[in-house]
This record gives structure tokens, C-alpha cells and sequence, in this order.
């Protein structure tokens, strides 16, 4: 056979399949990659998108004035004695009433009917009636949780069958329930709460949010943000462009690079001994748990901003300099815009890998079960100095808890974490498409 | 002059986060995760019916909640440690080393253990001998101990069903460990006289314990770290296994799980309270007396946690699953005279 261009020899017939194969390597790594990704997200949306829906149920309650202010004076104090106790007892009667005034006929006990409403339900109406002592005496139409197992029913998480098998419910309750969804009282709509409402205890999945986690969460953001952002720059700054090659930078740079691969909660111990019992700040605060974190984001700041600034080329310097500009201002003039995009950009991954953070915080007491709103700032607890969670934190919190439906918030908080992922990693992208300048 | 407003602005900020050291409002718990739940149950409603903010209630388990209790008195420690087992002299002493010299001892009620398996698998009638001769590492038999070579329940009690031993019991780190191994393994050891067999052939009584109590490591038994939902996803995985949980995480997950009896006996609060129900444990929270005048709301916290509207038999507590103390009454006047540990 002739040798041509056409034919194609053993040799070269070897290295296209050695060439196929390795293609063929290539796509199977990926679609394993991509296998992966499908069933994470497929597991987290179906066991999570039901967490951003919730079953309310309708009803008219009547506050009378005998059981809920006896004195007939409307004194806050003395209103504020009265218990959610006191309140379930006339949710209760008003469930009845209700039952009774539809016609709705039920074998369930007083006790069981009155579970088809959340706990929550009373603590809501207390708190109606507190900031509008006026409604006492009147009969008001109110929207409250309905319970857990309730909920779970509409979601297609408890059917009959379990019902039967279930100490907390039973099929009864669930038909009594859907009689009353047939004249209109019972609505599954979207669930702001889960973003809004605080923690709840065990008995009260249904009424179990974010609000306090993202609050917890944004402040710690905030103090990486202004603690990490200003140090790493300053300090890739000076060991790139000012400080000497030496054995001393060298070792900087060599530890720079190990903490940047030091476990993280390696982090938390260190902060619970310098920043708690050292420092004496406030445990399960943002304002430790954010330093924490700052100290486990530094390196990664430092060092995708000293490649940002390497990627700038050294003619630019070198017109800076050759017109007559000081090292500083060539760096601050010329150095640091150019390379502004490639640093924000790992600032934000930086920020990104703290917010999905959980270990280091599990030692400082942020792992916890908290419902007062922290604010940014009081008097008595300083500067982010409230007690809080995160969201990650919350994720590992729901998971633990023994009610089933808990398994639905924890997905519901993941996809909530993962939304807020994306977005910072899309604004990472988008600065990087805007402005990033290639030589 | 722009550098110096810099300079004032960074002073202020660190003044700002210096002055983060002042009082605090709140009531800090930490401690047992078996009684976390409970704990929040107790801080949601009293967040919700007093003026005090919602107490924080983290959870870390007994020993390190109470290691954190005695680090010492101040606003930046905790005010109470939640435990599912007493204090012990050890932890006392440190404490009393850390300057944390009064403490309160709050019971709240008792926690039933109970052995579950899958919904749809073989119903179980356990006595405690039965646990000891499926789990122990080796038995005692004719004055030597021999290697447990029990494979499935039936060889260990005819009336069991023929099914592969697997349990999942609690991890070392967790308090109910100790009760099984105390109030099951141990009880079951000396229940089939393999205990009284050692004592009898010269073994003195803390080996002989300590032989009844090691747990086989074949694989037949395995022990979980993580938490009550663990267990019960290693059930969902492994039909033939048998779980420990706590009598409140049963009841929240009575359509997945069929509890197994103890001397026939059904574990239910009322068979717990009265001492039918073999194993079952004390749950605690500890007060650090130091704080009453300090921390606004810790008292009435504690005594909103032991009044009848909480732990009371038909309270909020008990409907989760707590098995409220008969002496729930003289919990309440140890609270209000603020009686302290030793007093």
C-alpha cells in the first residue's frame, strides 16, 4: 500500500483512538459530574419546594372580654398576664363553633380538634389582641397555621394510611379537615413566613423560619465584608508590589498559602479562645462568628488578589513610573483598578464559601435555638453583638429535630442557601464579563 | 485631615465592638441534646408570655454543656447547662474550682428509652436478658468467657423471631448510652445470672461489670454518633435492625417505627412514671445561682419551665413525650427558695 495522506497508518490510527478514548474519558466525567449535580438537586427540590408552601386554616374567633381581660379595663399589664394557654382554650371554642355553625360533624374529641390547628395559632392571636387591646369583645376573622401533620397533608407527606399509624394526627382529623377546605376555610399558599418568621420548637415545625439565620447570616457577611476586603488587599498589596524578595516574605507567603488549607473549624477554636473568652464578646454573636470567619476567608482574598494584581502587566507600571508617578501612585492609579475585577471576584467567592460555613460556628455558640431577632446594633450588646444563627447552621439544626416535617424545612433552608449562593457567584461572573481586561 | 477623620472613624468602630462586653438580657442554655427540644419547647413559650426576650438554647450534649457551666461566673458564661444524666462530683468540683459555687439542680421529669423497629418488620417482646446475650462482646459460661456467637434473635429467646441481629444503639458520647448500658446490658447480666456466675467464681465486682457491659464489635451492634434521625434512616436502610431512641422522637415518628416491650411491658408515659417500664432516666437542667440577681428572666424562666403549664402530666412537655415527675411539686418549691446542690 502507498503511503498517503488518505490512508491512515497504524501509528496515526493508535493515537486518534488513544485520542477518542481519552474524549470518551472526558464525557464520562462529566456526565458523572453532571449525574451528581441532578440527583442533589433533584433530592433537595423535592424534598424543599414544599417548605415554601403552607396550609392556613381560616376561622372566626370571638375574644371574649370575661377570659381574656377581666378586669374590662384594657390594661396592658394585666392583658399581658394572660397566656397563650388562655388563648388555645378560646381557639378552641371558636374551632368548635365553628364546626358546629358549618354543620361539620366529627367522633374526634375537643382535645383532637383543636390539634388541627399549629401552637402557633395562639401565640398569633395573643399578639393581635395585645397590639389592638380594641378587638376584645368583638369576634375577628384570623388566618392561622394549621399543624404540622395537617400541613404535611396537603403536601402529600401524610396520607391516610400513615394517619392511621400516627400519634398525632389520625384519618378523622384529616377528613374533618378536608369538610372544611370544601366550604373554603382551608388555603395552601406561598409561605413568606419560612423567610421572615424566626425558629420554632419541635412542636411547631409549621411555624419554623429563616428570619433570624438570614439576619445572622447577612451581619456576618457584613463583617467579613469590611474586615476581610480592606486587610487582604492591603496585605497582597504590600507583598506584591512593595515588600522585598526575601526569606521573610517567602515564609509569609508559604503560610499564607497552608491557612488557606487549614481546616475551618480550626477557625472556631481559635475563635472561641481569642474572641469569647479572651476578648470577652458575646457568644452565639454575628460579630464573633463573622470574625471567625474573616480570619478563614483572608487567605483566600489574599490570594486571588495578589493574582489579580500579577495579571496586570509590568508595562503599565512602567509608564506609571516612566511619567514621573511614585510607586504608590502607580499602584493605586493604574495597578489596583485594572486589577479591582479579579479581586472582587474572589471577594465574593471568598464570602460565598464563609456564608456556607458551618463547623467553626458550632464553637461559638451559634448553633442554637434563637427567636429574638438580633439587631444590628444596641447599646447593651454593641455592634452586631446579639445572639443569632446562620443559615447553614439552621440546615444542621432542622435535620436533627424529630418531626418529619422538620426534613422539609431543612431542604426548604439548602435551596434558600443555595439561591443566595448563586446569586453572589452570578454577580461574580457578571463583574468579571463587565470589566475584566485581558493583555 | 481626611486621615484623621479616618483615625477617629476606626477608634469609634473599635469602641463600638469593645463596648459589646456589657450586660446581657438574655437567658443562655446550652447542653444535652435530649433535652433541647424540650428546653425550646419551654423558651419559645416563654419568649411568647413574658416580657423577657426568648431565651438561646443550644445543644452539644451533657458533659460539654456542663463543662461550659463551670468555666465560671460572668455574663459571658452560661446560665444554665441542660443534662440528661445528674452532675457529677468531678463536674461539681470544677465548677467549684471556676468559682461556680452554687448550683441549683432542677429535675424537669424522666425521658423513657425505648427499642424500635421498622413499621412493617417483626414485632418484638424484649427482656433485658435478651439485649445482654444478643450485644455482649463475650459470655460468661462455665466459669470463662466465650466469644458471643448469637447471629439472629431466636438463638438468643426461642420467642424471638428468627431475624439477623442488628442494632443501632447510641454512641459513647451520649448520655443514653450510659443508661442502656446501666438499666439494659448490665440488668440483663445479672437477670441471667451471668453476673452472680462471675462474682461467685472469684471476679471482683467492677471487672465483672465491666464484663457484662462490653459491647460485641462484630458489626452485630453499631454504634451511632449522630442523632435519633441517624437511627432511624440507618432503620429505613436496614429493615432487620432495631434502634435505641428516646420515648419522644418515637412518638413523633409512630408511622415509620413499632416500638418493641420490656418485660411485656408497652413504654408509654404513664407505664414510665409509674417504674413499670424498666429504662428509663432523669433529665436535669443546672442554675447557676450567681446569675438569679443578674440575668433578667432566669428565675422566672426556671419556674415557668417546672410550673404545671409546662411540666405539668398534662403540659406541653409531656404531650412531646417527657414523663413528668410525680414529685414535680417539690421541684417547684426548690426553685422558688433557690435551694442549692449540697443545701
Amino acid at each position: 500500500m502507498t503511503r498517503s495522506l488518505l490512508n491512515v497508518d497504524a501509528r496515526t490510527a493508535k493515537r486518534n483512538a488513544s485520542e477518542k478514548r481519552f474524549r470518551g474519558y472526558g464525557l464520562a466525567a462529566i456526565f458523572v459530574a453532571v449525574l451528581a449535580l441532578i440527583m442533589l438537586m433533584t433530592s433537595i427540590l423535592t424534598a424543599g419546594l414544599s417548605a415554601f408552601q403552607q396550609t392556613y386554616i381560616t376561622i372566626d374567633v370571638a375574644l371574649p372580654e370575661d377570659q381574656l381581660d377581666k378586669s374590662g379595663v384594657r390594661d396592658p399589664a394585666a392583658m399581658a398576664k394572660v397566656t397563650t394557654i388562655r388563648y388555645a382554650k378560646v381557639l378552641k371554642q371558636a374551632l368548635l363553633a365553628q364546626l358546629e355553625a358549618e354543620g361539620i360533624t366529627t367522633t374526634l374529641s375537643d382535645k383532637d380538634v383543636a390539634k388541627i390547628l399549629s401552637k402557633e395559632a395562639a401565640a398569633t392571636v395573643r399578639s393581635r389582641v395585645l397590639a389592638n387591646p380594641d378587638l376584645i369583645g368583638t369576634t375577628i376573622r384570623i388566618e392561622l397555621l394549621a399543624s404540622g401533620r395537617i400541613d404535611g397533608f396537603y403536601k402529600g407527606r401524610v396520607t391516610m394510611a400513615s394517619a392511621a399509624l400516627d400519634g398525632n394526627t389520625s384519618p378523622e382529623a384529616l377528613q374533618l379537615v378536608e369538610q372544611l377546605a370544601e366550604r373554603g376555610w382551608v388555603e395552601t399558599k406561598f409561605n413568606w413566613a419560612f423567610l421572615t418568621a424566626p425558629d420554632a420548637s419541635d412542636q411547631r415545625p409549621e411555624a419554623a423560619g429563616l428570619g433570624v439565620a438570614i439576619l445572622g447570616s447577612l451581619y456576618m457577611m457584613f463583617v467579613v465584608l469590611f474586615l476581610a476586603l480592606p486587610i487582604g488587599v492591603a496585605a497582597s498589596v504590600y507583598l506584591e508590589e512593595f515588600a522585598p524578595k526575601n526569606r521573610w516574605t517567602d515564609i509569609i507567603e508559604v503560610n499564607i498559602a497552608n491557612l488557606a488549607a487549614v481546616p475551618s473549624i480550626v477557625y472556631g477554636i481559635l475563635g472561641l479562645a481569642i474572641f469569647i473568652n479572651f476578648a470577652q464578646l458575646n457568644q452565639s454573636s454575628p460579630l464573633v462568628g463573622g470574625l471567625v470567619l474573616t480570619l478563614m476567608t483572608l487567605p483566600t482574598i489574599i490570594i486571588s488578589t495578589r493574582a489579580a494584581l500579577k495579571s496586570v502587566p509590568p508595562s503599565i507600571r512602567d509608564a506609571a513610573l516612566g511619567v514621573g508617578a511614585s510607586k504608590m501612585q502607580s499602584v493605586f492609579h493604574h495597578v489596583l483598578p485594572l486589577a479591582a475585577p479579579g479581586i472582587l471576584t474572589g471577594t465574593i467567592i471568598g464570602l460565598a464559601q464563609a456564608l456556607g460555613e458551618t463547623a467553626p460556628l458550632l464553637l461559638i455558640g451559634m448553633v442554637a435555638f434563637v427567636r429574638e431577632y438580633p439587631a444590628a446594633y444596641t447599646s447593651d450588646a454593641g455592634l452586631f453583638g446579639e445572639a443569632s444563627t446562620a443559615l447553614p447552621v439552621q440546615v444542621f439544626n432542622w435535620t436533627q429535630r424529630a418531626d418529619p416535617a422538620f426534613v422539609e424545612r431543612a431542604s426548604g433552608a439548602i435551596i434558600t442557601l443555595l439561591v443566595f449562593l448563586l446569586f453572589m457567584n452570578a454577580i461574580a461572573i457578571y463583574l468579571r464579563r463587565r470589566f475584566e481586561r485581558r493583555w | 485631615m481626611v486621615l484623621n477623620t479616618r483615625i477617629a472613624a476606626a477608634c469609634a468602630t473599635v469602641t463600638v465592638i469593645a463596648g459589646a462586653a456589657d450586660a446581657r438580657d438574655n437567658v443562655q442554655v446550652a447542653g444535652s441534646s435530649t433535652v433541647l427540644p424540650y428546653a425550646a419547647i419551654v423558651a419559645e413559650s416563654f419568649g411568647e408570655n413574658f416580657d423577657y426576650p426568648t431565651p438561646v438554647v443550644e445543644s452539644g450534649g451533657s458533659s460539654a454543656g456542663l463543662k461550659r457551666f463551670c468555666q465560671g461566673v460572668g455574663e459571658n458564661t452560661i446560665d444554665v447547662a441542660n443534662a440528661s444524666r445528674a452532675i457529677k462530683q468531678k463536674e461539681i468540683d470544677a465548677c467549684a474550682a471556676a468559682g461556680v459555687t452554687d448550683i441549683i439542680e432542677v429535675r424537669i421529669g424522666y425521658d423513657g428509652i425505648v427499642f424500635a423497629s421498622e413499621i412493617a418488620s417483626n414485632s418484638f417482646a424484649f427482656s433485658a436478658e435478651d439485649w445482654y446475650k444478643a450485644l455482649a462482646a463475650e459470655h460468661y459460661i462455665d466459669g470463662a468467657l466465650v466469644a458471643n456467637t448469637y447471629t439472629s434473635w431466636n438463638q438468643v429467646n426461642a420467642s424471638l423471631p428468627d431475624q439477623p441481629i442488628q442494632a443501632f444503639i447510641p454512641g459513647t458520647k451520649h448520655g443514653t448510652r450510659e443508661v442502656f448500658e446501666e438499666k439494659v446490658i448490665l440488668a440483663g447480666c445479672e437477670e441471667g445470672g451471668y453476673f452472680h456466675a462471675m462474682l461467685d467464681n472469684g471476679v471482683d465486682e467492677d471487672t465483672a461489670e465491666s464484663a457484662c457491659m462490653a459491647i460485641r464489635t462484630d458489626g452485630r451492634s453499631v454504634d451511632i454518633d449522630g442523632d435519633y434521625t441517624e437511627t432511624l434512616a440507618r432503620i429505613a436502610a436496614d429493615t432487620n435492625g432495631i434502634g435505641v431512641f428516646g420515648l419522644s422522637f418515637y412518638e413523633n415518628n409512630t408511622d415509620k417505627l413499632q416500638v418493641a416491650t420490656m418485660n411485656d411491658i408497652i413504654p408509654t408515659t404513664e407505664s414510665i412514671a409509674s417504674g413499670e417500664y424498666p429504662v428509663s432516666r432523669p433529665l436535669y437542667f443546672y442554675i447557676k445561682a450567681a446569675h438569679l440577681d443578674v440575668i433578667p428572666g432566669l428565675k422566672d424562666y426556671a419556674e415557668f419551665f417546672v410550673s404545671d403549664d409546662m411540666a405539668g402530666e398534662d403540659g406541653p412537655l409531656a404531650e412531646y413525650g417527657l414523663v413528668s415527675d410525680p414529685e414535680l411539686a417539690a421541684t417547684q418549691d426548690n426553685v422558688a427558695n433557690e435551694v442549692t446542690l449540697g443545701n
